[in-house]
């Protein structure tokens, strides 16, 4: 059925939102990571119980994109019209007759019932206390993403047609940039310019790309966008289409997400054959079509010139700019590269209004920023929060703090163009420019919590590893000034370094910053800034002491037995290289020549007789 | 001067013998893209030609690059460049069990390198190589987005989370014949 009026879609809406039934929905969250820990076994349980009880009746299985808890998953939500409603976690498909027979009266006994009082902005007692808003992530993890009807009841397609019946290209592109809002991938340029950049090109060939080349560690928003609510990228790629005059998208999305490029292709389909994708849509006289481009693997590609060459078929490195995509692009036509969750708050700007979006967040970054946690948290997962928010509510509230009780040392934030932030920091309302401020970097909202087990030289030098195999090799600072940095922070973390090997380091690293070609280049010294500003004793411990404090790089560490030793043997027993010996019953020792300070002895230990410094 | 015909012959020939059924795969895909005389346009469909190049014959040997090379007129320099460019291409043979260990950053300062370490012990392979017996291939790779579960490894498309040094011994067995 092809839509042709806005009518026609509120019609449709209204006879969606009729039909909805008025049984509990029982919503199974099937993102990847949710399958990848069973989630699908548990939706065939549900699937079974309902078919063999009576239940049927009272419930329906809905399978989602992900909710965003992912440290218990699998997962899933009881909900009923009025917006009652159980989550548990760690769902085992043997509790399913328990859940089901306890419906939403009370919790399932034996079942893990996930606390929720900082979620759900929309459930009437926590209104108060939710630190999430969600607006990029509004249905993910609410609907079906493979049907679009579940899509159209949540207000779905409304945007395009208000845009495509009432609105000038104009008022699109100034609606956006009224209403401040910046690039989610990284560095935060405000959406509503590009638009207006390519708009302002003469009529022509132009280009609207989304890029879902989700490359940070560690991020994993756009990847739950698209497999939880593609719908709201197509529609608001259409949208960004109308604006700027160009009649052709292009999603270039990680080849690593198959599940993501299944929806995505049934959402695609689901569009064109409703209309609101292909010619005339809602009979404006406007065309716009989407396909798919695969990456291959290569991080430089989030770049957007290097995204441009790799749609291209070449080589993904970056180009100069200017000039800009947005004048001189894909096939040298204006095109607008815009990031999965920047898509995603577009229909809800064009719906609410500019106004509305900037009640949201803090002044110079309105609206809200998906996190992924990962790390040494307690809930790894998703949050959407407005900008502004304070890392401690993020890592301490919706993240339930360190785990194993351990005490925090850092957030890196941004991934390998970001920073790590301190401690002192942790109180920092964060938007874009307060993260510049303190040498970190929103990036794309990876968020990884260390411990003190973490050593900060060594997450440098992880990032820097990183760098050097991505780094595409075009310009010198980064193909051969990192590899420099990496190599210098090796030389630390084995105990090599001098204080001049410091100094060294920051000014290389100011350079690279300096003269890069590309984001990829000029950020990439970021993490070792960013530890040098903040954990410079650190530093100075592996150079002036040939110590780490953390205890993590193993060239600096040294295991031995001190004078609670029993003498068991068991130290000796698991130590793969024979290092320790010693008499029953008496203390033992470790050859420090042959030990390789893999560490077994010290947990095998159950006396505290090892000491690890 | 020689003309290259019977050169391009002998690409698509000596392929057509080697592997009948992949290669026809291969050239039907080929012909179903909408190639044309300007190299730009065929420049667009080859990294999904190359995509699917990988998925019918498990990795891209000289005589499917030549292939690809003739039927989209592209040169071999190129195709190459393109290839060795993205992580994802691979013009060696790989094992048949591909074993892919996340070093994304989570992963990371939960210990994946300890469990690389590991594999790399029992399967006496580096980083990227593909064991004498062609059972395993060893691959390290930043972030799966299963960060929930690192440190975590995938073997082939199963995920196993939360893996420690002692677990890798049970993983591999579970791919020893």
């Amino acid at each position: 059925m092809t839509l042709k009026t806005p009518s026609e879609l509120n019609a449709l809406k209204a006879s969606l939102v009729q039909a909805v039934s008025d049984k509990v929905k029982i919503l199974v969250s099937l993102g990847t990571c949710g399958l990848a820990a069973g989630g699908s076994k548990v939706l065939d349980a549900i699937t079974a119980a309902l078919e063999e009880s009576d239940c049927a009746e009272k419930y329906e299985a809905v399978p989602v994109g992900c909710m965003g808890l992912c440290y218990c998953e699998p997962t899933i939500e009881l909900r009923d019209g009025s917006g009652k409603a159980i989550i548990y976690g760690n769902v085992e498909p043997s509790q399913i007759p328990a859940i089901l027979e306890a419906g939403l009266t009370s919790a399932a006994e034996g079942a893990t019932v996930v606390e929720r009082t900082w979620y759900y902005p929309e459930d009437e007692n926590n209104k108060n206390k939710a630190l999430q808003a969600k607006i990029a992530l509004r249905n993910t993890g609410r609907i079906n993403p493979e049907r679009i009807e579940d899509y159209i009841i949540r207000d779905g397609y409304q945007a395009l047609a208000k845009v495509l019946t009432t609105m000038k290209p104009d008022d699109v592109s100034q609606t956006v940039l009224d209403s401040m809002l910046r690039g989610r991938g990284g560095a935060g340029f405000p959406t509503g310019k590009k638009w207006q950049f390519a708009a302002a090109q003469p009529k022509g060939q132009k280009y609207m790309i989304c890029n879902a080349d989700e490359g940070d560690p560690g991020a994993f928003m756009d990847r739950a966008v698209l497999e939880g609510d593609p719908h709201s990228v197509l529609e608001a790629m259409t949208i960004g289409g109308y604006a700027t005059g160009a009649d052709t998208g292009i999603i270039y999305i990680r080849a690593e997400y198959p599940l993501a490029i299944t929806r995505l292709r049934i959402a695609i389909d689901q569009a064109r054959k409703m209309g609101f994708l292909g010619k005339d849509i809602f009979g404006s006289g406007f065309n716009f079509d989407i396909e798919l481009k695969y990456g291959a693997g290569a991080f430089v590609c989030g770049e957007e010139t290097a995204l441009i060459h790799s749609v291209e078929g070449k080589r993904g490195e970056p180009t100069v700019k200017p000039p800009f995509p947005a004048v001189q692009g894909l096939w040298k036509q204006p095109t607008i590269v815009n990031n999965v969750e920047t898509y995603a708050n577009i229909p809800v700007i064009i719906r609410k209004g500019a106004a509305w979006f900037k009640t949201i967040g803090t002044a110079g970054s309105p609206g809200t920023k998906v996190f992924a946690l990962a790390g040494k948290i307690n809930r790894v997962g998703l949050v959407e929060v407005p900008m502004g928010t304070t890392l401690r509510d993020i890592v301490f509230k919706l993240g339930g703090g360190i785990s194993k009780d351990r005490n925090f040392k850092a957030v890196q934030i941004g991934g390998p163009s970001g920073g790590c932030i301190a401690a002192k920091n942790l109180d920092t309302p964060i938007d874009y420019d307060t993260l510049k401020a303190i040498g970190a970097m929103m990036g794309s909202g990876g968020i990884i919590v260390m411990d003190e087990d973490d050593c900060m030289v060594d997450i440098a030098r992880f990032f820097l590893e990183f760098t050097c195999d991505e780094s595409c090799g075009k310009c010198t600072p980064c193909r051969i000034g990192n590899r420099r940095l990496y190599e210098m922070l090796t030389n630390i973390c084995h105990g090599k370094g001098t204080p001049q090997t410091l100094v060294e380091l920051r000014s290389l690293a100011l350079v690279i910053k300096d003269t890069a070609l590309c984001g990829l280049g000029q950020t990439s010294p970021n993490p070792v800034l960013s530890t040098l500003t903040n954990f410079m004793n650190e530093y100075e411990a592996h150079v002036n002491e040939r110590r780490c404090p953390a205890g993590a790089c193993a060239r600096l560490i040294r295991f031995t037995i001190n004078e609670k030793c029993i003498g068991c043997g068991v130290c000796a027993k698991n130590c793969p290289e024979n290092a320790i010996t010693g008499v029953t019953k008496k203390r033992h020792v470790i050859d420090q020549n042959k030990c390789i300070k893999c560490g077994i002895c010290f947990q095998k230990c159950k006396f505290q007789a090892i000491d690890k410094q | 001067m020689s003309c290259d015909c019977c050169k391009k012959e002998k690409a698509l020939e000596k392929l057509m013998r080697l592997e009948p059924e992949k290669t026809s795969q291969l050239v039907a895909f080929i012909d179903s893209l909408p190639l044309g005389q300007d190299v730009d346009v065929n420049r667009g469909h080859l990294i999904e030609t190359l995509h699917k190049a990988q998925g019918i014959f498990g990795y891209l040997p000289q005589e499917v690059q030549q292939v690809i090379s003739e039927r989209l007129k592209i040169t071999r320099s190129e195709i190459y460049g393109v290839i060795s460019f993205y992580s994802y291409f691979t013009d060696k043979p790989i094992g048949r069990h591909k074993i892919s260990v996340c070093c994304g950053t989570a992963c990371f300062v939960k210990g994946s390198m300890r469990i690389v370490d590991e594999f790399k012990k029992q399967l006496n392979v580096q980083e990227g190589e593909t064991t004498a017996d062609l059972k395993f291939f060893l691959n390290v790779l930043r972030c799966v987005g299963a960060c929930s579960l690192a440190p975590v490894v995938m073997v082939d498309d199963q995920v196993y989370g939360k893996v420690t040094p002692e677990m890798v011994s049970e993983i591999l067995a579970k791919y020893r014949d």
